[in-house]
């Protein structure tokens, strides 16, 4: 085995790369849970829709990238908002389970409804000419769209943070997570707050679906592979928690990365043996909260 | 101000409130007396909106509120203080103020740091490490902050040392002083009894005694009904 210091740079790269796109994933399936209290399954879908919605927006021409991720944005935003109205709102009086029965029914409307508009064949899309091609890293080479992609990360956490530290609105989803019923009779207005962070999350989910577009292919089938993926990276960090999103798609990311080096066989059993660890001993994630304290 | 007519309200299948009336007036501090499920706490969650109303009216200077969502109730002007003080236990004493606070009123944060000093010196301090003083001064400072033109105070003095009780008790008589109209729900009779001008004892969700305070004060019916 080949370990230089330069081969474990580029695994550890891989890895943060890995862990940029689960974060994208993974950090609105953990706001929406946060403030809205609702799991949602179909959050991998609207994954899924944003790597769609790219390919469709930039019509085959990878130089229309940047353009593309901001209008995938945009719908995420749009279709977040929409779907928290019109199908959410009705559901936040009634049990558990039927919420849980409508984000997963959503999951199979948005998968039929991806077959029906772009056929179920895979598609995808190269970098854009700029990225297309390696640069090199302690002398090897290594894809320069991975580093655009773990920058793009890093400047969505760091948005957000500033967004949920600076902001009004950041501070009422913050006080949201800890007490819906006592914000509201202070005035704030909770049903837009609500429609806000679903919108924000979907927006989130749908942007990393697209940004992960030229280095991946995007398939029907893609959506349950990536709500799989949210939930073990929201597990391991802490469900309702943005900085467990962060370090569960960092310790994931780079748990796959040196898992493949050391063990290809066996690199997907390190991340559930990791999960597994986590539940024994933190159920409610490394940086959740313990429900003792959740009010 | 606020009038409450015939008002039906509970949890679920399970009704709490039946057919209560009262109305509290502009300037006037009404105490709503009765021992521990009499139905005071539920009549201010009707009240701001965080219990649902089956029937009956509840009005804010004239204007049907009962149908509205708590957040409009606040913005209104309804100000509800929590028995349970329900402070943000993640957020610092400041944000817990920033996050209520609605300017157009006398009502600052730095008015609240000044009727309320201590808060202004663990303002960094997260909700959840105050002691049960702080969290009371708190709870009030941040429905103050947002300017409300009447006050829903549930049981502000519960598990308090007699300090801070003798604290508390000078702060509303402070508001009452600058014209603060408050509905007061408490168990304790002498806390209540130097402060109200009116009372309403409660019990099983329906009014039995109301009238001027130093009247129901003398009254044994009323000592009855709160089990002294």
């Amino acid at each position: 085995m080949n370990l230089d210091l330069g081969f474990l740079l580029q695994q550890f790269l891989t890895g943060l790369a890995t862990a940029s796109t689960l974060f994208l994933l993974a950090v609105g399936l953990s706001l929406i849970f946060g403030a809205l209290g609702i799991v949602n399954f179909a959050h991998g879908s609207f994954y899924m829709l944003g790597a769609y919605l790219l390919y469709w927006a930039v019509r085959g021409n990878p130089e229309g990238l940047w353009w593309g991720l901001v209008e995938v944005a945009a719908i995420g935003l749009t279709l977040g908002a929409l779907v928290e109205r019109a199908l959410l709102r009705p559901v936040y009086p009634r049990p558990e389970h039927h919420q849980i029965l409508l984000t997963y029914a959503l999951l199979l409307v948005i998968e039929d409804g991806v077959k029906l508009l772009f056929g179920a064949a895979y598609k995808s899309l190269g970098p854009p000419q700029a990225l297309a091609h390696p640069v090199w890293i302690a002398g090897a080479p290594f894809p320069a769209y991975y580093l655009v992609q773990i920058l793009l990360a890093a400047l969505v956490a760091v948005l957000l943070w500033l967004f949920l530290k600076r902001t009004r609105m950041g501070l009422w989803i913050r006080a949201i997570t800890q007490d819906r019923a006592m914000l509201e009779a202070l005035g704030v207005p909770v049903p837009r707050l609500l429609t806000a962070v679903f919108a924000l999350g979907i927006a989130l989910a749908a942007l990393g679906g697209g940004v992960t577009l030229p280095m991946q292919t995007v398939s029907p089938g893609a959506a349950v592979e990536a709500v799989i993926n949210a939930f073990i990276v929201v597990v391991v960090g802490g469900l309702g928690s943005i900085w467990g999103s962060l370090l569960g798609a960092f310790l994931i990311g780079e748990i796959q990365a040196f898992g493949v080096m050391l063990w290809p066989e066996f690199s997907i059993a390190f991340v559930y043996l990791l999960m597994a660890g986590v539940l024994l001993i933190r159920p409610w994630g490394l940086l959740g909260r313990p429900p003792a304290l959740r009010t | 101000m606020l009038r409450v007519e015939e008002l039906v309200a509970g949890y679920g299948r399970i009704r709490v409130l039946h057919g209560l009336d009262l109305r509290l007036d502009q300037g006037e501090v009404v105490a709503l007396l009765g021992r521990n499920g009499a139905g005071k706490s539920t009549l201010l969650k009707a009240i701001i909106g965080l219990v649902p109303v089956r029937s009956g009216r509840i009005r804010l200077e004239d204007r049907p509120i009962e149908h509205l969502p708590a957040y409009r109730r606040a913005a209104l002007g309804l100000g509800y203080v929590p028995e349970e003080r329900r402070i943000f236990p993640e957020l610092t004493v400041r944000e817990n103020l920033e996050l209520a606070a609605r300017p157009g009123g006398p009502w600052s944060i730095e008015r609240v740091y000044a009727l309320f000093p201590r808060l202004a010196e663990i303002e960094h301090r997260p909700g959840g490490y105050l002691s049960g003083g702080e969290q009371q001064m708190l709870t009030l400072a941040r429905t103050l902050v947002t300017n409300p033109k009447i006050l829903l105070l549930d049981e502000p003095t519960e598990g308090l040392a007699p300090i801070l009780v003798r604290a508390i008790a000078a702060t509303i008589e402070r508001l009452k002083g600058e014209g603060m109209p408050i509905l007061l729900a408490e168990q304790n009779l002498a806390f209540t009894g130097g402060l109200a001008d009116r009372a309403y004892v409660l019990e099983t969700g329906e009014v039995r005694l109301a009238g001027p305070m130093n009247a129901l004060v003398q009254d044994p019916r009323v000592r009855e009904l709160l089990a002294l």
